[in-house]
């Protein structure tokens, strides 16, 4: 992966960098063909699920999860991890119903839940970029923390639909011209943070980082900050999602999303983000999300065996990274024999 | 000071303090039952430990123990229910555990992807054919002559066959990975892969080898497991890998490879397993007790590198001493 | 370790030639069952007074679980009726292993009884023989563990009656025809199942000869989960009409996807959940009657039995009675279950008077 990585991001000459990014994007594209697939096979033995109820049904689990993916994918292509995030869902979504139900606004409410999203994003930011600590353990160790405080806040209560203002409710299940606006939401947070990462340079820089952090730093990027930022970002976004989930599930205890961090990372890197870093896009990991939630919902109507389900994850992202893998050597030969000619 | 405050040493140090402590001011703490429940509680993880330090310290991971172990225990009930003989299940989930391992390593070291992803994968492909394998029922009623060997302690001691197990196998694999070449070269692999294989070492195979290890090794977790509980299902053992890794780094094994102990790794399996008792006897709710988890994971790995970045300040003379 | 492997592959080997030799499950159930312990060797006093200062502990299936921390609560204040102690400790998964280390914990703490809804009856077993080999009774409530591993089990209603009446709840609404679905916690409940064995049997009646149960589905007592296998069930099965589940965070989960949904007055919703889940979607007609029995009083029942048990009054036997408090006279049924009471129904016209 290394070999096209480098090349994505200091380009050598033009046409490479045309190729690396035909390939990357066939990697969207394939990703769109195995979803029209799986909808086109599913619709045939059951057009129900092509009803406007089976869509909306669909684009509102997958909301959550690609919000997340695409906060997870940031942080990955600095050739980090984010393992908590599943539980900053949980801390939020509880900490925010509860100020909610003790006669918070929504507004203040959503700003409090996104505000805690942010501060454990900036923890883990803080001890990786600063302490340089690996990711893997820092965020394995924020998870049981935030998770602890989640409970420890908790204590056995719940938070019921009934006692959210109303407001919140109707942002998680409202529509707005037949789309419900939780997609609408991801959607805009997903072509907002791509559109950053691909037009600017300091966007650009992300990908410099995961593809060698030490190249990056001698070339003067601002490695530390850049790597906060990711952490920052997955952490708001985190945060948001928490918000999201009280809004569409209303009824929440300690641990929603608990579990999720595994999820998450699975549906980046089966959108084709690099878990070495450098590589991949935010379109990618949200499609990833999406393919992995039509799956589940497909089994259901289908009427397969459920627990089929995480096997065919797995599988799938085995798969996901196999071929990503095969494809980057093909294309690390193709270009080695272009510079000879060139 | 460098070998006084070596990570591992604080981790015993540590351990030593909370033993002590707990001795003192928490009845029911240092009796016999107790301490043989405690030790008998951590069998699996401080078995699965055993192989993940190797890994580790080779700068690789395998995060679907876990999962192997409940795909070993979904079998263990499956085939206990097909009407198969324990002597016959055990060794059939075991190469099974073992050919988990072996799809780990070829995809490790034939494609050349990172460990981590991978096992990321096979964690939910070997959970889901759990899953597949014994769905959501639990299978019980195993003889208690097998169970009692899960339970029980050795004649005479307060120790149960689990850890005394366990015993044998540390003993084993410490002496592989500090007294053998093989040891040697795991640390040559995980300081610096590319010289190890340049300095002759067959870096893939010793790997595949290890993923085979620790596949076989969480298998067979998974029927101790199994029988330890009287219970196979498909969720047993959920999430464990989080907290063999949580013990492995906690010991003093840098995430980045080269560099750790197994002694320092057995005290950290202990360390957090009687931190935990000690937490329950005295009523700490469930919540603090992962407060404290994962605190400890975030200090095991930021305090060596505070103390390198102190020891890398202070002045020549005093650094020396 | 490498010799356990080749330890491994020469078992194997050997039994390749011997033709399996060993203890099969066959040989195991053909056995005699163990007796279980002979605990109730001693004679009950039912005139015996309650001992002060009995310390009981609570094992709920998980700690966050709001219906748990309900019926834990009321059991800890009738505590102090009797001026016992009570605590609550438990850990935060409801998997089946997750409760040993807290019975071993509890054991060595030496408390009087441990009250216990079991995540499974059988892996719970042997440390419950453990504590009560060192004197410690034990009382089961909500879900059960194996009976020879506890003194008594306090039952919340009798599952026939539970598992019947849920099926006639719904008859009723659905006008006794049409396709129905179940949507269970996790299948290993036991619970769960023997009131969905129940309801299966209700149903080969011949009032219900036009209705069919299409699918039992399983949302693991998991709020999101429930809520997608709620979607998965209504696209998966366009004609149902009914659905029926007997936990309280399905109902609730279900109840919520329905309210949002087209499905909304289409399909009728029943099951067992708390009237504070509830309140707005009987408000809103999603759900027109739902049951449960008063988890308060399950909590305050188990107290006072775990405490009629340690003072002797009872043993565990069939046909001892005891006094419990405001609930008056109990009496041990077969297999030593105590039945709470019948399920109670709510709708819109009696749903404001409860709250928990």
């Amino acid at each position: 992966m290394t070999g096209g990585a480098n090349t994505a991001a200091l380009p050598r000459t033009r046409s490479a960098r045309g190729l690396v990014d035909l390939v990357f994007r066939a990697r969207e594209l394939s990703l769109v063909i195995a979803l029209a697939a799986l909808v086109g096979v599913t619709a045939a033995a059951n057009p129900n699920f092509l009803s406007g109820q089976g869509i909306e049904d669909i684009l509102l689990n997958t909301a959550i999860l690609a919000l997340l993916a695409v906060g997870q994918s940031m942080v990955v292509i600095t050739r980090n991890l984010d393992l908590s995030v599943g539980s900053v869902v949980g801390l939020v979504a509880f900490v925010t119903g509860d100020m909610l139900a003790s006669g918070w606004g929504v507004v203040p409410g959503v700003a409090l839940g996104v505000a805690v999203g942010a501060a454990c994003g900036l923890l883990n930011g803080l001890l990786v970029s600063l302490c340089r600590v690996p990711a893997l353990v820092v965020t394995l160790g924020t998870l049981y923390v935030i998770q602890g405080v989640c409970h420890y806040i908790a204590h056995g209560r719940q938070i019921n639909a009934a006692d959210l203002p109303p407001g919140l409710l109707a942002l998680g299940n409202g529509a707005v011209l037949g789309v419900p606006y939780l997609p609408l939401i991801t959607l805009a947070f997903m072509l907002a943070i791509g559109y950053y990462l691909r037009a600017y340079p300091s966007g650009r820089e992300f990908y410099a980082i995961g593809s060698s952090p030490e190249a990056a730093r001698l070339a003067g990027v601002p490695v530390r900050r850049r790597v906060l930022v990711a952490y920052l970002v997955s952490g708001c976004l985190a945060g948001l999602a928490g918000v999201l989930w009280l809004a569409r599930f209303g009824t929440v205890i300690a641990d929603s999303a608990n579990g999720w961090e595994l999820l998450v990372i699975s549906a980046v890197v089966v959108g084709g983000v690099a878990i070495t870093g450098g590589v991949g896009s935010v379109y990618g990991a949200a499609l990833g999300a999406l393919l992995l939630t039509t799956i589940g919902s497909a089994l259901v109507v289908l009427r397969v065996n459920p627990f089929w389900q995480q096997a065919i994850t797995g599988a799938l992202l085995l798969l996901a990274i196999s071929v990503d893998r095969v494809l980057a050597l093909r294309v690390a030969r193709l270009l080695r024999r272009r510079s000879r000619h060139g | 000071m460098g070998r006084v405050l070596r990570w591992d040493v604080l981790v015993g140090a540590l351990l030593v303090a909370v033993f002590a402590g707990g001795s003192l001011a928490t009845p029911g703490f240092a009796t016999v039952s107790n301490l043989s429940f405690a030790l008998g509680d951590l069998g699996e993880i401080a078995l699965i430990a055993l192989a993940m330090t190797l890994l580790v310290v080779a700068a690789e991971v395998d995060l679907s123990v876990a999962s192997v172990l409940g795909l070993s225990s979904a079998l263990v009930g499956a085939l206990w229910d097909a009407g198969l003989a324990i002597e016959t299940i055990v060794p059939l989930v075991v190469l099974v555990g073992a050919a988990c391992g072996l799809v780990n390593g070829l995809l490790v070291t034939r494609l050349g992807l990172p460990s981590l992803a991978v096992t990321i994968g096979t964690l939910a492909l070997y959970r889901g054919l759990a899953y597949v394998v014994l769905g959501d029922k639990a299978v019980a009623q195993f003889p208690p002559q097998y169970t009692a060997l899960a339970v029980d302690d050795v004649p005479g001691t307060f120790v149960p066959y689990p850890v005394a197990l366990f015993v044998l196998l540390a003993v084993i694999t410490g002496v592989a990975l500090h007294a053998t070449g093989f040891g040697r070269s795991l640390y040559a692999i995980g300081a610096q892969e590319q010289a190890a294989f340049f300095a002759g070492i067959r870096v893939k195979r010793i790997k595949l080898l290890l993923f085979v290890l620790s596949g076989t090794v969480a298998a067979f977790a998974g029927v101790v497991f199994t029988l330890r509980y009287g219970s196979a299902r498909a969720d047993n053992g959920l999430g464990i890998e989080l907290a063999v890794i949580a013990a492995v780094l906690l010991g003093g094994v840098d995430f980045d490879g080269g560099k750790g102990t197994l002694g320092g790794v057995i005290a950290g399996v202990l360390l957090i397993g009687l931190l935990r008792n000690l937490l329950m006897l005295n009523d700490v709710s469930t919540e603090i007790q992962s407060v404290v988890t994962g605190l400890l994971l975030i200090v095991s790995v930021l305090t060596p590198r505070l103390l390198a970045l102190v020891r890398s300040r202070r002045p020549v003379l005093k650094g020396s001493s | 370790m490498r010799s356990m492997r080749l330890a491994a592959l020469t078992a194997l080997l050997a039994l390749g030639v011997t033709a399996c030799g060993g203890t099969t499950k066959s040989d195991v159930t053909s056995a005699t069952p163990q007796a279980p312990a002979s605990s109730a060797a001693a004679k009950a006093d039912p005139n015996a007074p309650l001992k002060p200062g009995i310390k009981l502990a609570f094992l709920p299936k998980q700690i966050n679980n709001p219906y748990e921390t309900i019926v834990d609560k009321a059991g800890i204040e009738a505590a102090q009726e009797f001026q016992g102690e009570a605590k609550e400790v438990g850990p935060s998964d409801a998997s089946a292993s997750s409760q040993i280390s807290y019975i071993n914990t509890l054991t060595q703490q030496g408390h009087d009884a441990i009250l216990i809804a079991a995540n499974d009856a059988n892996a719970v077993c042997g440390p419950l023989q453990q504590a009560r080999a060192k004197g410690i009774k034990i009382v089961s409530y909500d879900s059960d563990a194996a009976p020879e591993c506890r003194d008594i089990f306090i039952n919340q209603a009798s599952s026939e009656e539970v598992g019947r009446s849920q099926v006639q709840l719904l008859a009723e609404m659905v006008g006794h025809k049409g396709e129905i679905a179940i949507l269970s916690a996790t299948a290993n409940a036991t619970n769960q199942n023997t009131w969905i064995e129940f309801m299966k049997d209700e149903l080969t009646k011949p009032e219900y000869k036009d209705m069919k149960l299409v699918k039992v589905a399983y949302g693991d007592d998991d709020d999101q989960k429930s809520f997608t296998e709620t979607q998965g069930l209504l696209q998966a099965y366009p004609d149902l009409k009914g659905i029926i589940s007997p936990t309280t965070v399905g109902v609730s989960a279900a109840a919520r996807y329905i309210s949002g949904s087209k499905y909304k007055g289409e399909v009728v919703l029943t099951g067992l959940g708390t009237p504070n889940q509830m309140r707005q979607f009987v408000k809103d007609s999603t759900v027109e009657k739902f049951a449960l029995w008063n988890p308060k009083d399950l909590g305050y029942l188990a107290s006072y039995a775990a405490a009629a048990l340690v003072s002797g009054q009872i043993t565990g036997a069939e046909g001892e009675t005891f006094k419990a408090g405001k609930l008056g006279e109990r009496t041990i049924g077969a297999d030593g279950e105590i039945i709470l009471g019948p399920p109670f129904t709510f709708d819109k016209t009696n749903i404001d008077e409860f709250d928990f």
